[in-house]
């Protein structure tokens, strides 16, 4: 089966991306991929900009509106996912647990809907 | 035994090992109790014309069988999900009866999945190992069977569509997942338990059947010790079911007939407990069985051990830092050290967790020591404040007449 691996992360999570744990922070999730790869769970993924970057826009009554920021205004905002193949969801939360972002924030696993 | 009760029988006896069979590859538990219903529907409608089959499992496994394969190539529609599904079925048709694996342990772990919310894993438990209706688990959980049927139903589909596995899990994870099906059999224990008469028809049975899930878990598991603990725990509970309450009057522990209580189960608790100890690793449940152990020598020593009883209870509230496990603790000590002492301990005890004054066994505690230590206004005062917060008439009844004597 496939599940998504959603990354939520803190403000301190995304601020780590650039200041000086830079290295441990890229190469955490750096490793996290060639483990998912050697083991061939890793059918893809990707980081996503911090939540200022973010714009979101509903159609309501046929008309747009745009919005400054992300879906929601909470603590741990989407910092990335991956996309992982699982026997099931024990196997799915293990990779969860492993996760650098497990520590810090949330990881949300949900499976994939068989396309 | 006619066709009927036969096909009761099989219902109560392997309903959850058919329903995990059917269920443990395609993790779909809602088609598999659709079919074991159509099954055992069928049964009772061909048993009585054409005799009950040699062996009624093996008959109900194939028809709740076919049902599945029938209903599964009926709802056939995305191409992708068709390989699996024929290698689902093909495994299903392979698996015989007899030489399949009990399956009922991975439903079990299923039900109480960390996955699955807390308060719905009991009810899902009752439902699918047992094949408890909504109706009936709502009645028992004072719920409503709309409600509660909706609980059940997503909690099914989380099952499915996560693929939560209906595997025992790997060593790391056992202690806390064994936990939470220990915690589920005896929340289901707990609610049969609080009708000791089975007054109430829709949880009559309940506390047997939590009983029986603990004998399936320990057979499995024979030499896990807070299974074994809480079997234990169970049977010494139900062992004293007839001396709770003699012509609907309540009776505590401590004035109840000892020859009303069921030796067999006595001696099973016992068994059970000794084994539990083998293991050097004493838990929660092991500490209250072997409370309940020290008070079941009364039938045979006519004396409680309050000193052990004490310690015990010392050990079990540091154990769970439970403030409940630290109240009887201190019931404990009055028996050892007198009532001054206990009381003082208890007002210790409130100053620390002040949401026990919501909590009726803190007022008839409170009741009783300041009775024994002669402080009769403050007793009465007491069991004002834990009949206010008891909902069992019977023990109403008690508190008042304790009060009354006082």
């Amino acid at each position: 089966m496939k599940y998504a691996v959603l990354v939520y992360e803190t403000a301190d999570d995304f601020a780590a991306r650039e200041d000086l744990r830079r290295e441990a922070y890229w190469g955490g999730h750096g490793a996290y991929v060639a483990m998912l790869q050697s083991t061939g769970a890793f059918v893809g993924g990707a980081g996503l900009a911090p939540p200022h970057a973010a714009t979101t826009v509903r159609v309501r009554g046929g008309a747009r509106q745009v919005l400054d920021g992300p879906y929601a205004e909470i603590k741990e905002q989407l910092g990335g996912f991956y996309l992982i193949e699982a026997a099931n969801l024990d196997a799915a939360l293990t990779w969860a647990e492993r996760c650098p972002g497990a520590e810090t924030g949330s990881i949300e696993v949900r499976p994939m809907l068989e396309m | 035994m006619n066709p009927a009760q036969t096909a009761e029988r099989v219902a109560r006896e392997s309903y959850g090992r058919l329903l995990a069979m059917l269920a443990a590859r395609t993790r779909n538990v809602a088609a598999a109790e659709d079919a074991l219903a159509d099954a055992f529907a069928a049964a009772l409608s061909a048993w009585p014309r054409g005799g009950v089959p040699e062996k009624p499992e093996a008959w109900l496994f194939a028809a709740a069988r076919r049902k599945l394969i029938d209903s599964a190539r009926r709802a056939q529609t995305a191409s992708a999900a068709q390989d699996a599904l024929i290698l689902t079925m093909e495994e299903l048709e392979e698996m015989g009866r007899d030489d399949a694996p009990d399956r009922r342990l991975g439903l079990l772990f299923a039900c109480a999945h960390p996955a699955i919310e807390p308060s719905v894993r009991t009810p899902l438990m009752l439902q699918t190992v047992l094949g408890f209706s909504a109706e009936r688990i709502a009645s028992a959980f004072l719920m409503e069977p709309t409600a509660m049927g909706q609980r059940l139903v997503r909690a099914k589909k989380k099952i499915r569509d996560a693929a939560i596995p209906f595997d025992v899990p790997e060593p790391a994870e056992w202690p806390q997942r064994l936990a939470a099906v220990l915690d589920a059999i005896y929340a289901a224990y707990g609610v049969g338990w609080t009708d000791p008469l089975g007054a109430d028809p829709e949880r009559r049975g309940l506390a047997e059947e939590a009983i029986w899930l603990g004998r399936v878990l320990v057979a499995q598991t024979p030499d896990e010790p807070e299974a074994l603990g809480l079997l234990a725990l169970m049977l010494h509970l139900d062992a004293r079911r007839y001396a709770r309450r003699v012509g609907g009057r309540y009776v505590p522990l401590e004035s109840q007939d000892t020859t009303l209580w069921r030796r067999e189960l006595i001696v099973e608790a016992e068994r059970a407990l000794v084994h539990a100890a083998r293991a050097g690793a004493p838990g929660r449940f092991q500490y209250e069985a072997a409370i309940q152990s020290a008070h079941a020598a009364r039938a045979i020593q006519g004396v409680v051990d309050w000193g052990a009883v004490v310690l015990l209870y010392d050990a079990l509230a540091r154990f769970t830092g439970s403030p409940v496990a630290r109240l009887n603790h201190i019931a404990a000590l009055a028996r050892r050290d007198g009532a001054e002492v206990a009381l003082a301990a208890l007002e210790a005890l409130s100053d620390r967790h002040p949401q026990l004054g919501e909590y009726q066994p803190f007022w008839a505690l409170r009741a009783d020591l300041c009775g024994r230590a002669g402080r009769k206004h403050e007793a009465r005062r007491a069991f004002l404040q834990a009949i206010e917060r008891e909902s069992d008439p019977a023990v109403v009844e008690f508190l008042k007449k304790r009060s009354a004597e006082l």
